[in-house]
């Protein structure tokens, strides 16, 4: 009586090959996957009358600049900006998953439109979702609109079903970057009523420049999304780092004792 | 014989393998800055060790004397970047003593690199090492490696780039003293705050030239506990007393009767004789 299971009932191996006993150390089905083109940061601050992101042009495929007119803050519906971070091609489809969830809300004709919560809670279970099923969509993505109540919204929710809300939210490297100095004008709930679009602005164009000195696979290149509480969504494209400070190191001479 | 002596290297492989590995070293987990100024260069650093999640050590000094002109700030493992420190300190010294010269940081940095790129990275030192010599001011950043660089702002440990974030915004070409010395503390507070291994104090050490070094110990303290709401003390009588008994060990004898012994020149130690 042959004990071995691998040789029961088997197809012949001069037929069908010699049986392959890895198939029980496979373990479980598996998709995680590794990101391939990829974006950087997203940053957002709240302020007074709304929300502004920004997020730089470049899709990178590891460290190759591969291409520098990627846009990632997209409009979804009439009053919410969602900026994605991570894998592009997760980030065109869950593009297409918002449009047909908007399209789908728009057969109902009652007047009601999806805002941002709404389009956050959606967006954050599929998100939990996918990761509960080892497949995850490898993003990070920044939400920004308007509540029911007329105040601003900014969330944040990434490839693991993490969820965060907070006045200044960046992902990426932006968190290390770019949210001290965002912080330094928004450090709690409520700091947002005392900042002006100006102050807003001028706080996401700093941090963007810092981020093109930083990280290594940023673009000077990016678009900055403003959406006020009074349901306006404006994307200015091409905006530059302007005024940045590069000359100094023509007096840097080697790496510590040369000297010419 | 000449070279590097890997002996070591069989030895810890097989201890690896049968269950005795390297101990993981603890480190500080650290904001340090360094930032050059019209005449002179200043460093900071904050004041939080950790040892994993626990900080072990709420008010820490990160920056070491190196030379009266020559400091450093270290983050990394601690006692890798004190003994390299203090190791640089003795060499530097002896050599200025045979050189006849005031000691250069270039002869620290140089000292320093050759010492730990022989360690390959093992002595977990990251150093910002800055200070005033003949040559002028000189701000440069070491890694555990061996490696270095040069800079007029540079920022190291695990809130580097929190402190790094505020120093690319705010640093420029001509830096007065005050503006240099407010410019750090800002980058070390990025890091204090942002940064979950850095918090507590700033310390700083402005070095200028033709001056004597100042250390500025908590030159800023913007976590200063706040009063305790009550006293926890027990009142005495809270613990019954059974029993007391009262054993006099020493005789204590009132101050001013202590005899004076006064050593003039002629009663001094013989040294040599």
């Amino acid at each position: 009586m042959d004990h071995m299971p691998e040789n029961w009932g088997r197809p012949r191996s001069d037929v069908y090959g010699v049986y392959n006993p890895a198939i029980h150390n496979a373990g479980p089905t598996t998709h995680t996957q590794q990101p391939s083109i990829t974006g950087t940061s997203v940053i957002a601050i709240k302020y007074n009358k709304g929300v502004m992101l920004a997020a730089d042009n470049l899709a990178s495929y590891g460290s190759l600049a591969r291409f520098t007119d990627q846009e990632r803050l997209i409009k979804v519906g009439k009053e919410t900006v969602v900026g994605f971070s991570g894998d592009v091609s997760d980030m065109q489809y869950l593009e297409l998953l918002l449009e047909r969830l908007i399209i789908e809300d728009n057969y109902d004709q009652d007047g009601h439109n999806l805002r941002a919560p709404h389009i956050y809670e959606y967006l954050s279970r599929v998100m939990y979702n996918r990761r509960s099923k080892i497949d995850p969509l490898w993003n990070a993505i920044l939400v920004a609109g308007k509540k029911d109540d007329g105040s601003p919204f900014l969330a944040y929710v990434d490839l693991l079903g993490v969820t965060y809300s907070a006045p200044t939210i960046a992902t990426g490297f932006g968190a290390y970057l770019a949210v001290p100095l965002l912080r330094k004008i928004a450090s709690d709930d409520g700091d947002e009523k005392m900042i002006t679009e100006q102050q807003a602005r001028a706080a996401l164009d700093e941090c963007m420049k810092v981020l093109f000195y930083r990280d290594a696979r940023s673009l000077d290149k990016y678009s900055v999304a403003t959406v006020t509480t009074d349901g306006e969504v404006t994307i200015e494209q091409n905006v530059r780092c302007k005024d940045m400070s590069w000359r100094f190191a023509d007096h840097i001479r080697g790496y510590g004792t040369q000297t010419m | 014989m000449p070279g590097f002596n890997f002996d070591n290297y069989q030895r810890n492989n097989f201890l690896a393998s049968k269950g005795y590995p390297i101990p993981k070293a603890t480190s500080t987990g650290t904001t340090i800055v360094g930032c050059r100024f019209d005449g002179g260069v200043v460093i900071a650093a904050d004041t939080r060790a950790t040892e994993g999640d626990i900080v072990a050590d709420k008010n820490c000094e990160k920056l070491h004397r190196i030379s009266p002109t020559i400091w450093c700030a270290g983050a990394g493992t601690a006692a890798d970047c004190e003994f390299v420190t203090q190791l640089m300190s003795s060499t530097l010294e002896l050599h200025a003593l045979s050189t006849g010269r005031k000691p250069r940081v270039v002869t620290c940095l140089t000292l320093l690199k050759q010492h730990l790129f022989k360690y390959q990275g093992h002595v977990g030192a990251y150093l910002i090492v800055a200070g005033v010599d003949p040559t002028g001011p000189r701000l440069f950043s070491i890694h555990a490696h061996g490696s270095t660089d040069v800079g007029y702002y540079l920022s190291l440990g695990s809130g580097s780039m929190a402190a790094m974030a505020v120093l690319e915004t705010k640093w420029k070409q001509s830096l007065t003293k005050d503006e240099a010395m407010s410019l750090c503390a800002e980058a070390i507070e990025a890091g204090i705050w942002n940064d979950l291994g850095s918090g507590s104090n700033v310390d700083m050490c402005v070095m200028e030239v033709d001056k004597p070094a100042v250390l500025y110990r908590n030159y800023r303290t913007p976590n200063e506990r706040s009063i305790k709401e009550k006293s926890y003390k027990f009142p005495r009588g809270t613990t019954a007393i059974l029993k007391e008994k009262v054993w006099p060990v020493v005789d204590a004898v009132p101050f001013d009767i202590f005899e004076e012994t006064i050593i003039r020149e002629g009663d001094k130690m013989e040294i040599d004789s």
